[in-house]
Formats: structure tokens, sequence, C-alpha cells
């Protein structure tokens, strides 16, 4: 009975979403206040049955009712209840529920607090975001049913990729679809934006929240990725250019470069056609990394069923989506006049710099992942690239970027003065010449040397402007706290995410030179030497856990002979469905992080045991973190509070009232 | 600016789209049309560490068999390998590795540590005898039938799933064939 309620609540989730996506145009084409309404109470109804629905299929697998086709084949009665729930989006259908559901609540979120949007705008914002809605629906109700069922009903299920039984996999998913779905909004609001003929500044201070939400999210999403690979994969990697990885990568880059051109749009009436291009764009990268993902056009680890109907339902959504909004872009974008020129030296044309090296990096990442199949079919070669080829083009470029980014937040609007700017960044000159020094007598290579030194020129030149708010001046008297609460929550966002771009980056450069390595045959007694650490094999046992047996290795860490910790490593194996993982033992730490990691057994009773020492790993994903805190902060800020644009519009005389 | 140049993203993006389209059909069953029924291309290639023994054409003859392309490099290759270690350890049917494109010491240092599923491991190197096979990516797997002959193309890692709905009735199939 639950699965036929869900069936039925997605179906009305349908049939509101074509309302949705047709009426309030309709409402604003008649200038109708009363027709544009029905966006919002549509968007909200719809929501209200996409969870039902959602709730449906939970219960189904809280319940292990495995009369549900779908239940059958992802869980087993035997799972602990968190991976039962998490297993409702491990597997396609599922995933793509949770997708809508996702939609649906950012749909209902914008009809909820966009009430101080003017109501054109909203009802062609919200009819946009229901044509997406109803597509999606219809893909998942034609092509991807969850409710399903089975007859006769098994006596218990298949189980659970035992990979994605795994913390990490209860919360990557949902975080990249919050942030790939996101930027839908953006979309849907850059083609409200074409169909009413005008951007004013006021939308880009609109958008830009949920912009930057949408790609906090990302942010997360990419870095449990990155972390749930770095310790369920076992072998100690945390990025591997799969095109997988990829898709969520291009719609984050491109993102950034929109809530970047965003602010050009809001403060300074400029970048126009372009920031709508990027919106469309950077929800055009999620799209594809969902068709990508989905119809096994390139093999991947992470691929869901191969299928190649849905794949061409997906590309459909695809071209109606991208395709139509490009049309819409290519006949109405002449309309959005430039108002305001800028000088090669100012804060706009900083911006401008952002996005041409964000924008490029996408471009390359994009013909990096397509190559093989652009190549395959165009010259009939097999061409692939792999983790050479993008570190060839992206490090540089990314340095490049790092470079003008400790400079650009500094400039001023207009025109700005590059001497001055410089001069303010003196404190960053020093600290990157002593980061430099330092690297070259620790004898780094030659790339890690330098990207230290612009990792570090980075962290202290976003800090700048905070760090000279510290100083006492004249005109500024009070106490320090005083004096850096006056700061606006939006600057505190650009410092801290920058900074965080630069820990990361600080991670992986002195990571990727650095890595120790010791693979050794041990039986239980003997130990290995690793970056001045004796690890000493104890014992290898047989242990029990709620659905899977493992080979348990318990291993002591000593560092000058004594015992500082103890780190256990498993091989499991899952019956259900049967097959293995590696449970890599790991000891965490700000400097180090070691990864233990055990491999096969001998005959003679010896095991292969992987041991590696990864230098500031946890800072790649600190960065990340703190890049999601920088944007939070900034999303804080009042002027960006969606609903406040009137009391913003006092509080900053600057901002011209849209 | 010019108007034709707003044109330019919808015309790289229809581009695209046919390329995806395209992708879609050729992906992954008419690769396996292609080749399949027909007979294993020229295979010679070295054994790492056996000067007694190649891996060749006469290897297949006479049983059913796996030919599994991987590399020490592909990350699927090590979500795929546990299942073909119990294959091996079930003695569920001989299978025969290809490594591509991968340096000997690293493919040796991979198997010294995961274990070994291979009655026999072929060193591709340059990928030569890859492209004959029509490999599009690691990893894949072959099923060839007793007379030598390519009867089934897996793409992508074999799982529990792949082995027990798709290759063990194929296989149990081709061993009833005389």
């Amino acid at each position: 009975m639950i699965a036929e309620i869900g069936h039925f609540c997605l179906i009305l989730a349908f049939v509101l979403s074509l309302v949705q996506s047709t009426v309030p145009h309709y409402g604003a084409a008649q200038r109708s206040l009363a027709l544009m309404g029905v966006g919002r109470t549509s968007a909200i109804a719809q929501l209200i049955f996409l969870l039902a629905a959602f709730g449906c299929l939970s219960i189904a697998f809280a319940i292990s009712d495995f009369s549900v086709s779908l239940v059958a084949n992802n869980s087993h009665s035997d799972k602990p209840m968190i991976y039962k729930l998490s297993g409702v989006w491990g597997n396609h259908e599922g995933s793509m529920l949770l997708w809508v559901l996702i939609l649906g609540v950012f749909g209902g979120a914008v009809a909820i607090f966009g009430r101080n949007l003017p109501p054109s705008l909203l009802a062609r914002t919200l009819a946009v975001q229901g044509l997406i809605g109803a597509m999606f629906i219809a893909f998942i109700l034609f092509t991807s049913n969850p409710f399903d069922r089975l007859d006769p009903s098994p006596v218990n299920g298949s189980g659970l990729n035992p990979l994605l039984q795994d913390p990490g996999l209860a919360t990557h998913p949902p975080f990249l679809y919050m942030g790939y779905v996101g930027f839908s909004i953006a979309f849907s609001f850059a083609i409200a934006a074409l169909i009413e003929g005008k951007v004013e500044p006021a939308w880009a201070r609109w958008v830009r929240p949920w912009t930057l939400a949408a790609w906090c999210f990302l942010t997360m999403g990419i870095m449990l990725g990155s972390a749930w690979a770095y310790y369920e994969l076992g072998w100690g990697g945390w990025w591997f250019w799969d095109p997988v990885e990829n898709v969520s990568l291009m719609p984050w880059l491109a993102g950034t470069a929109l809530i970047h051109s965003a602010i050009v749009v809001e403060k300074r009436d400029a970048l126009k056609r372009w920031t709508i291009l990027l919106a469309i764009l950077t929800f055009s990268l999620s799209l594809i990394g969902t068709f990508l993902v989905r119809s096994g056009v390139v093999t991947s680890v992470h691929s869901f069923a191969v299928d190649p109907e849905r794949g061409v339902f997906i590309l459909g959504i695809l071209v109606v989506t991208t395709g139509g909004a490009l049309v819409l872009y290519a006949l109405r974008a002449a309309d959005l006049k430039m108002a305001n020129l800028f000088s090669p030296v100012s804060r706009e044309a900083s911006l401008v710099l952002n996005n041409v090296f964000l924008v490029s990096i996408t471009g390359g990442v994009f013909l990096g992942t397509f190559i093989s199949l652009i190549a395959r079919e165009t010259f009939g070669t097999d061409v692939s690239a792999g983790a050479p080829v993008f570190n060839f083009f992206f490090v540089p470029m990314m340095l490049g970027l790092m470079v003008f980014m400790a400079l650009g937040p500094i400039l001023a609007w207009k025109r700005g003065n590059l001497r001055a700017a410089l001069f303010r960044l003196r404190a960053a000159a020093v600290a990157a010449v002593g980061a430099g020094a330092s690297a070259i007598i620790m004898q780094q290579e030659p790339w890690s040397t330098l990207a230290l030194v612009i990792s570090v020129w980075l962290l202290v030149g976003a800090m700048t402007t905070v760090i000279e708010k510290a100083m006492p001046s004249g005109r500024d008297s009070g106490s320090l706290w005083s004096r850096l609460a006056s700061l606006p929550r939006a600057t505190w966002g650009t410092t801290v995410a920058h900074a965080g771009i630069a820990i990361t980056a600080i991670g992986i450069a002195v990571l990727s030179y650095n890595t120790s390595e010791t693979v050794a045959k041990l039986t239980p007694g003997q130990s290995l030497q690793i970056a001045g650490y004796e690890l000493k094999l104890i014992s290898v046992s047989d242990e029990q856990g709620p659905n899977y047996t493992a080979k348990a290795a318990r291993f002591e860490l000593r560092q000058d002979g004594k015992l500082i910790d103890r780190v256990l490593s498993e091989k499991r194996s899952y019956p259900n469905p049967g097959s293995e993982t590696t449970e890599a033992g790991i000891r965490p730490g700000l400097i180090g992080t070691l990864y233990v990691s055990l491999g096969r057994a001998y005959d003679d009773g010896a095991w292969a045991v992987r041991a590696y020492y990864h230098p500031l790993v946890v800072w790649i994903w600190g960065g990340c973190l703190i890049m999601v805190v920088g944007g939070t902060l900034s999303l804080s800020d009042r002027r960006l509070r969606v609903g406040a644009p009137i009391r913003a519009r006092r509080a900053q005389p600057a901002v011209r009232p849209a | 600016m010019n108007r034709a140049v707003l044109f330019l993203p919808l015309a790289i993006f229809m581009g695209l789209v046919g390329y995806f389209a395209i992708g879609l059909t050729r992906n992954p069953s008419e690769i396996r049309s292609v080749l399949v029924d027909k007979p294993l291309p020229a295979i010679d290639l070295p054994v790492p560490d056996r000067t007694d023994i190649r891996l060749d054409n006469a290897t297949f003859q006479g049983k059913v068999s796996l030919l599994n392309v991987f590399a020490s490099w592909c990350i699927a290759c090590r979500v795929e390998h546990p299942v073909l270690l119990r294959l091996a350890s079930e003695k569920a049917i001989p299978i025969y590795g290809l490594a591509w494109k991968d340096k000997p010491e690293e493919m040796k240092a991979w198997i010294a540590e995961l274990g070994d599923p291979y009655s026999l491991i072929g060193d591709d190197a340059k990928g030569r005898t890859a492209i004959d096979l029509g490999v599009t990516g690691a990893p894949e797997t072959f099923v060839i039938d007793r007379k030598g002959k390519i009867r089934y193309k897996f793409v992508g890692p074999i799982d529990d799933y792949a082995w027990e709905s798709t290759l063990k009735p194929l296989i149990k199939l081709l061993e009833a064939e005389p």
C-alpha cells in the first residue's frame, strides 16, 4: 500500500509541476496577479507531495518491504537502519527521486522566501523551475519508477553495494544534489530575466544567495566524495580525474565563476549577458553530470545502471533545457545593454580575469572528460586523458588564478590603483618569499615550491583587509573586536573562502610530492618503517560485523620506541551482495596522516601490508570546509538575505535602487 | 557586439548533443555486436617473469575462458578485483589478464598487493593488442569460447550481479557447446 501511495503522490506532483510550468507564464503575460500566484501555490503543493513520495519510499526501505522491486534489489534485512535509509538514494531510481525532491525543496523555498520579488519575475522563475521538475518527474515515472512491485516478493533482498554502506555515501549524494539542483534556481532566474528582457542589479542580488547556497552544498558534496574515496577505496588517493568526479567539478568551477560575475552585475550593472550565460552553463553542466552518470557514455566506477533508454530521455531533457535556454539567449541577450565601463585595473576587471581563468579551466576539464568520446567518433582513434593531462593544464592555471585572487578583493571598483594595492600586499609578499625559502631549504620539488609560494601569498593576501582592520589606526579607534566586527560579513566571507582555497592548495602541493609509501610482507610480530614511524603487525583475526565478516589486522604505531597509537585495518566480506571492501586503518593528523591498508594473505600466514604517510592530506578537505564557512558567512550578510532588498537599500546607499 | 556571436553557445551545444547522441547509440551494445562471434584477433604477448610461455591465441583453445583487461592505474579495476579473486578461488572459470598500458613493475606490485586471480597475464604495455580488441576502457572482459571466438564483451567492472545474471548463465551455455 505504501508504494502505491508514494506512486500516487509522485503522479500528483507531476500534474502540479505541469500547472506550475504553464499557468504562471500565462499569468505574467496577462499581468494577472491571481494566475501568477498559482506558481507559488503549486510549487509549495508540489514540494509537499514530493516529500510524501520520498517518505513512502523511505518507509518501504526502513521496513524492508521486499515486494517493492527497488528495495529487494538494493536492500537487505540485515543491514543497519542507517544504511537501509541511505540505500534509498544508493541506486538509480531512488537517487532520481531525491534529485526531484531537492528540486522541489528549492522551488518551494523560492516560493516561500521570494515574496518580495517582482511578481512577474517570481512567476516566470517558478514556471521554469516547474518545467524542469515536470521533465524529471516524467523521467522517473516513465523510465525509472522506484515504486514498481515485485511479484512474488523474495524472502530477502540482494543487498547494497558494500562500498556504499558507509557514512560517506549517506551524506555525499544529498549534498552533491543540493549543489547541482541548487544551480537550477540561478538558471530559472536567468531564463525568467531573458523572457522579461531585463537584468537589473537587483536581479543579481536575488540570484546570488541561491547560487552561493548551491555552491556551498556542492563544495561540501565534492569534499565528502573525495574523503570517502580516500578512506573507502583503500589506496590512499583523494582525486582521480574520474569522469564522474570531473562532472561534479565542472559545475563547481562554473558556479564559482557565476557567484563572482553576479557581484559585478549587482555592484556595477555590467557583465549581464555573460552572467546569464554562466547561469545557463552552470546548471547545464549539472545536467550533463546527471546524464553522464546514468547513460554509460563514459565508463566509471560511479556509473549506475547502464541503460541507453534512460540516457536518451535525459539527453532529451538536456536538449530542451539547455538548448531552449541557449536559443532564448541567442535571441534576447542583445537586448541586455551594458551600462558601465571599467578600467583594466579595477575590481571588475579582476573578477573578469577570475571568470576567464575559471571558464578556461572548466573547458579544459570538459575536453579532457569527453575527449575519448569525441576522438572515437570523429577520428576513430582511442584517446583518453588521464591524470597527467589534467594536471598539465589544471595546476598552472589554478596557480595563475590564485596569484590574482589575492589582488582582486583589494582593488577599488571602476578604477583601481595597482601600486597602492600591491603595497598593501607587502605582508603577503614577505610571507610568500619566506615560504619559498623554507621550501627550498626543505628540498621541495620546483612545482611544489612554486605552489607553496603562491598559496602562502594567497593565504596572507586574502587576509589583508582583516589584518589592516586589526591594526589600530587614527580613523578607526575602538577595540580590536569592534574593529573586526565592523567589517561586513561579505568581506569576511571572501577572506575566509579565499583562505580556504589557499589551505587546500597547500595540502595538495605538499602531499603530491612528499608522500611516502611502503609495501611489505608481514607476519604478526613483524614491523615496517615509514616516515620515522614503526608500524608493527600485532594480529590478524576474524571478526563478525552486523552484515559482514572481516579480517581485522591490528597494528601498533611506535615512534622512537614509544607506543603512540593503535591502528585497525580491515578487509570486509559482505555476503549480500558477495563482495569485499578495504577499510583502511587511518591515523589522521594535522601534519601527516598514516594510512594502512591490508592486502592479500600469503599461504605462509603473512599478509601484504601497504602503508602510506600522507603529509597535510587533511588540509585538502579542511580547506574545503573553510570555503564552505566562507560561503555561509557571505550568505549571512543581510544585504544578500532574500526578501531584504528594501531594508538593504537603506543600509547600503551605494547600491543603486532597482 | 555582433549578434551572430550570441548563437555561438547554441552551435557548440548542438554539436555536443550530436556526440552524446552518437555516444549513446554506440554504447555499449553496438561495440559488442561488432566483435561478438568473431575469432580473437592475433594475440602474442609476453608474460612477466616467464620466458617459457606467452599469452597467445593457443592459450584460449579448448576451454571457455575470460580475458580481462585491467591496469594498475585503473580505479574501477580495484573495485572489480575482489570479484575476480573470488571467481578464481572458486575455480569458476580460467581468467586471463591483459595488462593494458601498464608498467610491468607497477602491475606486478599491484598483483602482489591485491592477489592474483589470473591464470596468465599478458603484458600489453604499448596497448597494441588492446586496439585490435577494440578496448574502450578498463576494465573490460571478453568471454571466449572453446574455439577461441569472442562471444561476449562486458564493459566496466564485473560485480556480483553482473556475474550471476549475465556472465555465469552465458558461460554455462558455452560450456555445454561441443
